[in-house]
């Protein structure tokens, strides 16, 4: 033990040397808070001088998005907002169920050899880049929903919406997964005791315990097909209007970024009216990630 | 009682809002075996955890009062923990060697308290495995891992590490909790004989080993500390009631 | 008869479940045969070796191969460091509070912004204001930054895995906590902070959006020698795909080429995933022994 008074050198470097390495990971730590609010903060540098001069009524109500029209400019984000929201919404319609159902039959029936089969299934699953996915939205799916319902290509919305479905299962099976296994098997018991069959307790019993769980899970899923680029570019047919119906061609939010920021001149207003794009769909997965935060938080809290 | 080495003054623990140490004064004599006993959760971990602040590393604790170690208070804060450890060594409830060779357990302490000499290194290993009554069991296996060593061994293997960097007081969280009779027994004859150099808090829920190895044993209940003295006079002759239930196996 | 009933509704739910799984595999199955079926036949050494030829009707994907290979590289030097350093804080030294509790809801959120906000940020930052242009440094550092919260994530799993055993014991020897950390959390932590690095760098190979606008080029046969490449334009594996299956003016002549590419690149990242499980299950087994 050291005196009070003098307390040795070594100890004093000792504790020093401590205290600098400890700073050195903190600030480390922070770098995370750092590149997220450079993120926003950059968006919001570079788009509001748009937002600015052409105001926020030009992007949020008018219908047309066309830029470099000779006539009159339009920066009406309606359209492609419009879109995102439908491809992903489709895409839910598909994989929500789908994923739930086979979250639930991994977490509950699948004999331990099975679930090693399936398991890295869905992580390979996860792994396929999105460019292949988007490769065959174009090979296989759009000739097959031309030749479905007779439409000319099937380069559209239920396309990008079948493809988002497959990028997103992964998120949500693994994530309901999780959910339903965490449900403690107490729960489960207490329902078998009483007389009922596994179906009924998985239906009745543990699904609505781990609902928030899995509602988190279609948040992230949802997050992730909002945000998704490359398939839907690839395989929606990308035309800038307001969409009719699920046979329409429709472009989303990212895909108009990905197609046009190359050929704006940097610093124009079309340019930076990309950035405003950007930064709407940065809020929009940020606010579904902290929906999804908010219910995993609470799932985490009612299971312990 | 005298040449206290280590003592505390009201001594409060708090995890939170939970009051889990109530104004505890007691003292360890040197070269003497201090036995702690109680009920599961009355405290007695949790006090000698406090010991050698251990305790610090759990989050949300708070602590009131003093722990007197050579003339200073420990929870002082111009205290270096790193060195009060090396003077008060820990043996914990589940042994833990780590997953390095049976020399590179033992040595570890002497190798981050900076010594670098192969030839001290290898003496104080041999000194402190032979201290610990594990020498002639290992001395052929050094270099072997120590997760293959038994139960027993893989404990009293965990005592030579402490030992190693020549501590004064050795604190044992109910170091044969999880071992066979055979193997407790050779821990308690070691913690006799260890008696002779160092100074021994052990924390112990086992009535019989308290009543064998210890000099002084305290009874703690809730928090508090119900009775403290001769482990003779505690077992034979308790002044309390609580503690005559206890040690009779009225309760507990 | 009612006991009838309820058995058969279970044998139809469970039915429907099994289902719904056979459907995720084969949806898998079919991925993997339709690219392996249509691919395997343009994989050859001129394929994997040669450039493309005559505006990339014919040759090979070499320079996408590389140019996946050194934007990899620089995501992996930019992306692993922080992250291994930001899950040390968040693991072992960070107390409960608010900072604690905004740095998770950042990396959360990182997790879930857009790979084409990425793309859109890297290149105002790193490509205009940092002046780093059009190459593989710009790329890097963008995906550097994609990556960073699943290195975070992979990295601070890998040191939740070290029983908290080995810390106390090393701390009640008079350790301090960065020595501990240092000789006896990390040497235990590294290899899966090896297997999340490798999921996270197969995942990076496969984006596209976020090298999109920060250097990838349509065609870019040359391949300088190391440092200069760094400030170059390159081509890339995802995006040879994309340009091939979307870009192309002979696009149904392109057709087995775009197979190949994407049986090159979904082979690399199988490949990387299966040595990243290897790593895994080889580490589990060692520890099941504590």
């Amino acid at each position: 033990m050291q005196n009070r008074k003098h307390k040795n050198k070594a100890v004093i470097l000792r504790q020093l040397r401590e205290n600098i390495i400890e700073r050195f990971f903190q600030v480390n730590g922070l770098f995370a808070v750092i590149v997220l609010v450079g993120i926003f903060s950059l968006l919001l540098i570079e788009g509001l001088p748009a937002l600015q001069s052409l105001g926020l009524k030009e992007f949020f109500l008018n219908r047309i998005w066309d830029p470099t029209s000779f006539e009159r400019e339009s920066y009406g984000l309606l359209s492609m907002i419009v879109s995102t929201l439908m491809v992903t919404l489709g895409a839910m319609v598909i994989a929500v169920p789908l994923g739930i159902l086979c979250a639930a039959y991994i977490a509950d029936i699948a004999k331990p050899r099975v679930r090693e089969i399936i398991k890295p299934v869905i992580e390979i699953l996860a792994g396929i880049p999105s460019v292949v996915i988007g490769f065959m939205g174009i090979i296989v799916v759009g000739p097959m929903l031309a030749k479905i319902f007779g439409t000319s290509n099937g380069l559209n919305a239920m396309n990008g919406s079948i493809l988002l479905a497959v990028m997103s299962l992964p998120t949500i099976i693994s994530i309901s997964e999780d959910a339903i296994l965490a449900v403690p098997q107490e729960f489960k018991n207490a329902s078998l005791a009483l007389g009922a069959t596994r179906w009924q307790t998985l239906v009745r019993v543990t699904i609505p315990a781990a609902m928030s769980g899995i509602i988190a899970s279609v948040m992230l899923g949802m997050g992730r097909a909002i945000g998704e680029t490359m398939t839907v570019l690839m395989a929606t047919g990308n035309a800038p209007a307001m969409p009719g119906g699920f046979f329409d061609s429709v472009r989303t939010m990212t895909a108009t970024i990905a197609i046009e920021l190359g050929e704006t001149v940097q610093g124009g207003i079309h340019y930076k009216s990309l950035f405003v794009i950007g930064f709407v769909l940065f809020l929009m997965t940020f606010v579904v990630n902290l929906v999804s935060d908010v219910v995993l938080q609470k799932y985490q809290k009612v299971s312990r | 009682m005298d040449e206290l080495i280590l003592y505390t003054e009201h001594f409060n623990f708090y995890y939170g809002n939970f009051h889990a140490l109530k104004n505890i004064s007691m003292g360890m004599e040197a070269h003497k075996v201090t036995a702690l006993i109680g009920p599961s959760g009355c405290g007695k971990s949790t006090f000698l955890r406090s010991l050698n602040r251990m305790n610090d590393i759990i989050p949300g604790t708070r602590v009131e009062g003093k722990v007197i170690f050579d003339g200073n208070d420990i929870y002082e804060k111009n205290v270096d923990v790193v060195d009060l450890r090396r003077k008060i060594g820990m043996v914990f409830q589940k042994s833990n060697p780590f997953p390095k060779s049976i020399f590179d357990n033992v040595a570890y302490g002497l190798y981050i308290n900076g010594e670098r000499n192969k030839s001290i290194i290898a003496d104080r290993v041999e000194e402190s495995l032979t201290g610990a009554a594990l020498w002639d069991e290992v001395k052929d296996r050094l270099d072997k891992s120590a997760l293959d060593l038994s139960g027993g061994q893989q404990q009293r293997l965990c005592i030579a590490r402490a030992l190693a960097i020549k501590p004064e007081i050795i604190l044992m969280d109910e170091p044969a909790s999880a071992l066979d009779p055979i193997a407790t027994q050779k821990i308690e004859e070691l913690i006799f004989e260890l008696k002779n150099e160092y100074t021994i808090v052990i924390v112990t829920h086992n009535m019989q080993q308290a009543a064998r190895v210890s000099d002084f044993t305290a009874f703690f209940y809730l928090g508090e500390l119900i009775e403290f003295g001769d482990t003779e006079r505690i077992f034979t002759n308790p002044k309390l009631k609580k503690t005559e239930d206890y040690v009779t196996g009225r309760f507990g | 008869m009612k006991r009838k009933w309820r058995d058969m509704e279970q044998a139809l739910g469970f039915t429907v479940l099994r289902l719904s799984a056979v459907i995720i595999i084969v949806i898998l199955a079919f991925i993997l045969y339709d690219v392996f079926s249509k691919g395997a036949g343009v994989i050859n050494w001129e394929f994997l070796s040669d450039k493309p030829r005559k505006g990339m009707t014919e040759g090979g994907i070499w320079p996408a191969i590389v140019g996946t290979f050194w934007v990899s590289l620089v995501t992996v030097i930019v992306s692993v460091p922080i992250g291994m350093f930001t899950a040390i804080y968040l693991n072992e030294y960070a107390k409960q509070g608010r900072l604690i509790r905004i740095i998770r809801l950042a990396i959360r959120n990182l997790s879930g912004v857009p790979s084409i906000v990425y793309g859109l940020f890297g290149f105002a930052l790193f490509t205009l204001m940092l002046n780093l242009g059009l190459s593989v440094i710009s790329s890097g550092l963008t995906l550097g930054l994609l990556t960073l919260p699943w290195t975070i994530t992979a990295s601070e799993e890998a040191l939740k895995t070290v029983p908290r055993s080995y810390r106390e014991g090393a701390l009640a020897l008079g350790a301090t906590k960065w020595q501990t950390i240092r000789t006896n959390v990390l040497p235990y932590a590294v290899p899966g902070m090896l297997t999340g690095t490798i999921l996270g760098l197969a995942r990076a190979a496969g984006e596209t959006a976020p090298i999109l606008f920060t250097g990838v080029a349509f065609f870019w046969p040359v391949l300088p020698k190391f440092p200069q490449m760094l400030s170059q334009q390159f081509m890339a594996l995802p995006y040879h795909l994309f340009i091939m299956s979307t870009q192309h003016h002979e696009i149904v002549k392109v057709r087995p080429l775009a197979y190949g590419t994407a049986l090159v690149l979904i082979f690399l990242i199988v490949l990387m995933n299966s040595v990243a499980v290897v790593i895994r299950y080889r580490f589990r087994k060692k520890y099941k022994r504590v």
